[in-house]
């Protein structure tokens, strides 16, 4: 294909990726060196009959004219990186100092607004990954050794929680675990406290997030799996039954190396999804236990009182900087094959 | 070739486990919309949501639409469906349009550059879409384009691009280069070749990604709901935003009804299309 027709074919998708992905980079980047601006404070003298006292109150109409001519805020450099909301780097020294063993530590380093945030954000992405990696395959050779007619049903059945919305599938899960849901309350019988609470311990909501993003992701692992056992060479598998070999021996040797390209593929995908996890933070309502990167972004963004943008920028940088190290591996391959292919 | 039994037991027992865990909950929550608040959330006996017991006390119905109702007409919940369809329309055909040719450049472009997009095209789709959002919302506001619907529809269909790229490009591998490059010798311009004959081949490979940008915009709930504006809302975050009043004035039971109806679209979706999602999903992996 000539250049000048690759140009002209491609400039729409291009145009679009670079105004609305790559400049936004750019302007987050530019964002986060910059921090709201400080209220305007007036002090006025008000003397009275017992003397002068002096008052001071914002002038709220300084402060939005302020705004107004420059809407970025000022120049904070990497003020905001370093930051109590952030790296809050005073505050771990401050920490790395006091405390006397790594138990202290973490508890410690885990009120930081970010530290939490991150610690979940990875937390998640290391368990569910993994997780639905297996779970995948052990679905994907169940549906797969059911009869041909019942193959259609199951499928349908299986893709449903990773085709829902997941704001809606965290709804759902969520309605059911409360304490007057169906699971909820079935539990807290079962156990017989009847004051049990899945939402109000930080480690079963955890636990209750994992779950829930191993149940959403799980389907995709298996559609990629279910499809990959069709095309495993029969004659192998035909020849090793001739050797002698156990079904085991056969998935072990046979099935599961086939697989094994997928389960890069699938993991790479895993990684990028579960570590920009977002929705179910909001659908189950966990902001006090469990937050993430996202979620922090989000509330700066969603501010009561005033957006954060600054702070939102911060954060994104840095989630960005996680996940160019999360995906650097795979990229750095995946060009060495291609430089190789070429040459 | 005979199973042993132990192994049948035991993969029969893992499948039906798996499927209530995936299957139930929406069962559940489409059987608990028909019943009030008391039932659906019932700290008793959960067995009160089955039968409608306080449902039957209150309104001498088993089954009642009030929630529904509630939704649909009192808090205007058609408003955002109206918008979800404007966007999802929108955002397919654009994000088809530039899709289907900027995926069949790269198909049939061997250069070192058409690699690079595509590993761009990776990378971009690792962004989380919320880090995106907080680069545009400042700029949108300046320029007064915040909160409207096809800003948030250009912004999904860039957003959508990266995933369209990969899967129509491995999808345009799959049809001969010899096709197009034999109608060209005839005389035809690149774009000719592609007008007419590649066209009429396509549409399988567009149907399924079309697919799977329906979904992107349909469940897309972090650009919709800081991007749109309180009038604008889709459905998905209009459902968020009733959390935040619901739960205080006891109308829980609307975002009950609002999820189911949400939910109903993508099930008829799935069930009709189920073949080409499933084939879809592997093309990526399987093939390229």
């Amino acid at each position: 294909m000539k250049d000048k027709h690759f140009i002209m074919f491609m400039a729409p998708s291009l145009i679009a990726m670079l105004l609305f992905i790559a400049l936004p980079i750019v302007s987050v980047f530019i964002q986060s060196l910059h921090i709201e601006h400080e209220q305007v404070i007036v002090t006025s003298q008000s003397c009275g009959p017992f003397g002068c006292t002096e008052e001071t109150s914002v002038d709220a109409e300084a402060t939005a004219a302020l705004k107004e001519a420059d809407p970025l805020g000022r120049f904070a450099g990497f003020q905001t990186y370093t930051g109590r909301n952030h790296l809050a780097t005073s505050e771990v020294a401050n920490i790395v100092a006091e405390s006397s063993s790594v138990g202290e530590f973490f508890s410690d380093l885990l009120n930081l607004r970010f530290y939490k945030a991150l610690s979940f954000t990875v937390a998640y992405t290391a368990v569910v990954t993994p997780f639905v990696v297996l779970l995948g395959l052990l679905i994907a050779l169940a549906v797969n050794s059911v009869t041909p007619v019942m193959k259609g049903p199951t499928i349908f059945l299986t893709l449903l929680p990773m085709i829902i919305t997941p704001l809606i599938g965290s709804l759902v899960l969520f309605w059911m675990i409360d304490a007057r849901g169906i699971l909820g309350a079935s539990l807290a019988n079962l156990v017989g406290d009847p004051n049990l609470s899945l939402k109000a311990s930080p480690v079963l909501t955890w636990i209750m997030l994992m779950v829930y993003g191993i149940w959403h992701s799980a389907p995709f692992a298996f559609i990629i799996f279910y499809a990959g056992i069709q095309t495993v060479p029969q004659d192998t598998v035909e020849a090793a039954m001739v050797d002698g070999a156990t079904r085991w021996e056969r998935v072990r040797y046979i099935v599961i190396p086939h697989l094994a390209p997928l389960v890069v593929f699938i993991s790479l995908i895993q990684l990028m999804d579960n570590f920009r996890v977002f929705e179910p933070i909001v659908g189950f309502q966990s902001g006090a236990n469990a937050t993430s990167l996202s979620y922090i972004i989000y509330q700066d963004l969603r501010g009561n009182e005033m957006q954060l943008f600054g702070s939102a920028a911060a954060t994104s940088m840095l989630t960005i900087v996680g996940i160019a190290i999360l995906v650097s591996p795979v990229a750095v391959k995946t060009w060495r094959d291609f430089t190789r292919k070429v040459i | 070739m005979q199973q042993p039994k132990l192994l049948v037991v035991f993969t029969w027992a893992f499948l039906v486990i798996w499927l209530i865990a995936a299957a139930f909950p929406f069962l559940w929550t489409l059987w608990g919309s028909f019943k009030v608040e008391s039932d659906f959330f019932s700290k008793s006996d959960w067995k009160n949501a089955l039968y409608g017991v306080n449902t039957i006390a209150q309104t001498g119905s088993p089954f009642i639409l009030d929630a529904y109702r509630g939704t649909w007409i009192e808090e205007s919940f058609w408003l955002n469906a109206i918008n979800t369809f404007l966007i999802v329309i929108f955002v397919m055909l654009v994000s088809l349009t530039f899709g289907t040719l900027g995926g069949y450049a790269l198909a049939r472009s061997g250069k070192k550059y058409a690699f690079v997009i595509l590993m761009a095209a990776l990378i971009f789709r690792a962004m989380p879409h919320i880090t995106l959002v907080s680069g545009y919302l400042l700029p949108f506001f300046e320029w007064g384009i915040w909160g409207t619907l096809p800003t948030t529809v250009i912004v999904l269909v860039a957003i959508n691009q990266p995933f369209t790229l990969w899967m129509l490009h491995s999808f345009f591998l799959s049809i001969p280069k010899e096709l197009d490059e034999s109608a060209m010798v005839d005389g035809c311009s690149r774009f000719k070749a592609f007008r007419l004959v590649i066209m009429p081949v396509m549409w399988p490979g567009v149907v399924t990604t079309a697919l799977f940008s329906f979904l992107l915009a349909y469940n897309d709930f972090a650009v919709t709901a800081v991007l749109l504006s309180q009038d604008n809302l889709t459905m998905v975050p209009r459902i968020a935003s009733f959390l935040g009043t619901s739960q205080t004035e006891g109308k829980v039971m609307y975002a009950v009804a609002a999820v189911v109806s949400t939910t109903v679209p993508l099930f008829l979706l799935v069930m009709v299309f189920q073949r080409r999602i499933v084939s879809g999903l592997t093309a990526g992996a399987v093939k390229g």
